[in-house]
């Protein structure tokens, strides 16, 4: 079995989550007696790859790959996983990843398990999704050439083995792929926006804080603790709190000695921005909310009966 | 500029889920649905394109008899016609031959923007806007927050990207977009717009009526509860001992007082 990694750049280096990509392939390549392969659109990350556990590190130069471009990216892709007849083609399940892998699933017909949080390698390679918000696993599997991406945190980055790859470049033939999609510069929105990542304790809230009018309940309760104030994306997306505040993939990843999520069920794309702090405590009036299977002390109770006595009491230890 | 918006019924999100007798799927029989969110948002941004610039809005939706509902509270917000995919043999289909029917469905729609939410809120494949602009050929855009028409064929699209970073793309007509919650404020229908959504009409297509016999792709060989990966403590007991109890786990345990 040929296992085929995508390698997303990432500023300077390769992307947090193609090296987890990567240690998840190396696994599943023991398990399978398989062989992994890296595919990077991007030559400045040739030299870094080499020093990994992979058979050989396929490197695609073409100026139309110098920015992202879905089409570019999806047609240059389809030509590689076509000369090295790869059976698995792996990701980062990274927003770049979700905007053109799908197009190339369908183009090559081979089915795309998305978002995957790991895989079984016992019986040929079944991907492992959280689906219905998190509150259920489901194992899917494929016949042929299959692509899967993985979510971040799904294997660890430091588990990847070392070694020494060969390298070769491989030329590919954009000339047909249409100009119908023309992306423009990156750039970020606020201005001296708020950063989160440094916070020592982040009190976090979510759609179950029920109204706007009830956003100060948190707001009590963060300055007692001298907290940093997050949120999860449906409070911004009803405007009660600035996007400057959200937690998740879509927002900031926040590793605090403690965060306190507050009405926040816990989907998968909250999950990616919180995950890693040292302690996570929940309050959830709703037993199975998925943010329970992450917390470290779970309250599940009312948080309108709790957050006003809670951050008085906190005030009164202080003093 | 007639514009498709493909929307999906999905359970509510506080709803408890079950596993079926066939462990492979979820119990649906005492389940609230709704309209999954970012369709919603989806189905607003059509909307305001086309009192802005005219044309026709499609709702187009899959799934079981109760999904018509989703067609006609589109309907009533201000949706032209309604297109309900429905078939038994839709009922076990994976995203990638899911996407052939919408495709099979849409191709001689000749429609210039086809929007969908980015992903659903139960199985959450984020694909299906994608897996149909390839079938068609369409350009294509993911995660849009921000929409603006340039001219009569070209929209441009605002696409937010990982870490606070954002872009804008261009895209030629015809085009798929994949619209992020958030992006406006959905309306709710009006007495007026349930009265009209009666005389709209609803066209049903099945798997033959599409001329096509479709197999899965992809098997699902489980579907369960997750284990807990960590061992939670729970703290319980009145509201005034959980208080107490927290106040001495900041201070003792966790060292943030």
């Amino acid at each position: 079995m040929k296992i085929l990694v995508y390698i997303q750049r990432d500023g300077d280096s390769i992307g947090r989550n193609s090296i987890e990509a990567l240690a998840g392939a190396q696994k599943f390549a023991a398990e399978l007696s398989g062989e992994v392969m890296a595919v990077c659109l991007d030559s400045s990350l040739t030299e870094k790859l080499t020093g990994y556990n992979i058979s050989e590190v396929i490197t695609v130069s073409h100026d139309g790959l110098n920015t992202y471009s879905p089409l570019h990216f999806t047609a240059a892709m389809e030509q590689v996983i076509a000369d090295v007849s790869a059976n698995v083609v792996v990701f980062g399940h990274t927003y770049q990843v979700r905007d053109w892998a799908p197009r190339l699933s369908a183009r090559l017909n081979a089915p795309f398990i998305s978002d995957c949080v790991d895989a079984d390698g016992s019986t040929g390679l079944t991907g492992i999704r959280q689906v219905y918000q998190g509150k259920i696993n489901t194992n899917i599997s494929a016949e042929g050439l299959v692509l899967m991406s993985f979510q971040s945190g799904a294997f660890r980055a430091d588990s990847v083995e070392t070694g020494s790859a060969a390298a070769r470049t491989m030329d590919v033939d954009l000339s047909s792929v249409p100009a119908t999609i023309r992306p423009g510069e990156r750039f970020k929105e606020s201005k001296g926006g708020v950063d989160l990542t440094r916070a020592e304790v982040v009190v976090s809230v979510g759609r179950g804080i029920g109204k706007e009018e009830n956003i100060p309940l948190v707001k009590d309760l963060k300055e007692s603790l001298g907290a940093e104030l997050g949120s999860s994306r449906p409070v911004v997306d009803y405007g009660w709190l600035p996007h400057e505040r959200q937690i998740g993939s879509s927002g900031q990843v926040v590793t605090p000695k403690m965060y306190l999520a507050v009405g926040i069920s816990g989907a998968i794309q909250h999950q990616v921005g919180m995950k890693g702090s040292d302690n996570i405590v929940a309050i959830n009036k709703d037993p199975n909310a998925p943010i329970f299977e992450i917390a470290d002390y779970g309250v599940v109770a009312d948080l309108f009966e709790i957050l006003p006595k809670l951050s008085q009491s906190i005030k009164d230890y202080k003093s | 500029m007639k514009i498709c918006v493909l929307m999906k019924q999905v359970p509510d999100k506080d709803a408890a889920l079950k596993i079926n007798a066939t462990g492979l799927g979820i119990d649906t029989s005492d389940l609230t649905f709704v309209t999954n969110e970012s369709d919603s948002y989806a189905l607003e941004e059509a909307l305001l394109l086309k009192e802005a610039h005219g044309g026709e809005v499609v709702v187009c939706t899959l799934g079981a008899d109760s999904s018509l509902q989703v067609v006609k509270d589109a309907l009533s917000k201000g949706a032209d016609r309604g297109l309900f995919l429905r078939d038994d043999a839709f009922d076990n289909l994976d995203i990638l031959s899911l996407s052939k029917v919408f495709a099979a469905a849409l191709k001689d729609e000749n429609l210039d923007l086809i929007f969908s939410g980015l992903q659903s809120d139960d199985v959450g494949n984020g694909q299906l806007g994608l897996l149909i602009a390839e079938h068609l050929n369409t350009s294509h855009a993911s995660l849009v927050m921000e929409t603006e028409m340039v001219g009569d064929s070209v929209i441009k699209a605002k696409r937010e990207l990982e870490s606070g970073w954002f872009q804008w793309t261009e895209l030629d007509f015809p085009a798929s977009l994949t619209i992020q919650s958030g992006i406006n404020t959905p309306r709710y229908a009006s007495l007026r717009g349930i009265m009209m959504m009666k005389k709209k009409t609803i066209d049903t297509k099945s798997a033959e009526d599409l001329g096509l016999n479709l197999t899965p792709q992809t098997s699902t060989t489980k579907m369960y509860i997750p284990e807990k990966t960590k061992e939670t403590v729970y703290v319980d007991g009145t509201t005034d001992e959980i208080v107490s109890k927290l106040v001495d786990i900041f201070a003792n345990d966790i060292k943030v007082l």
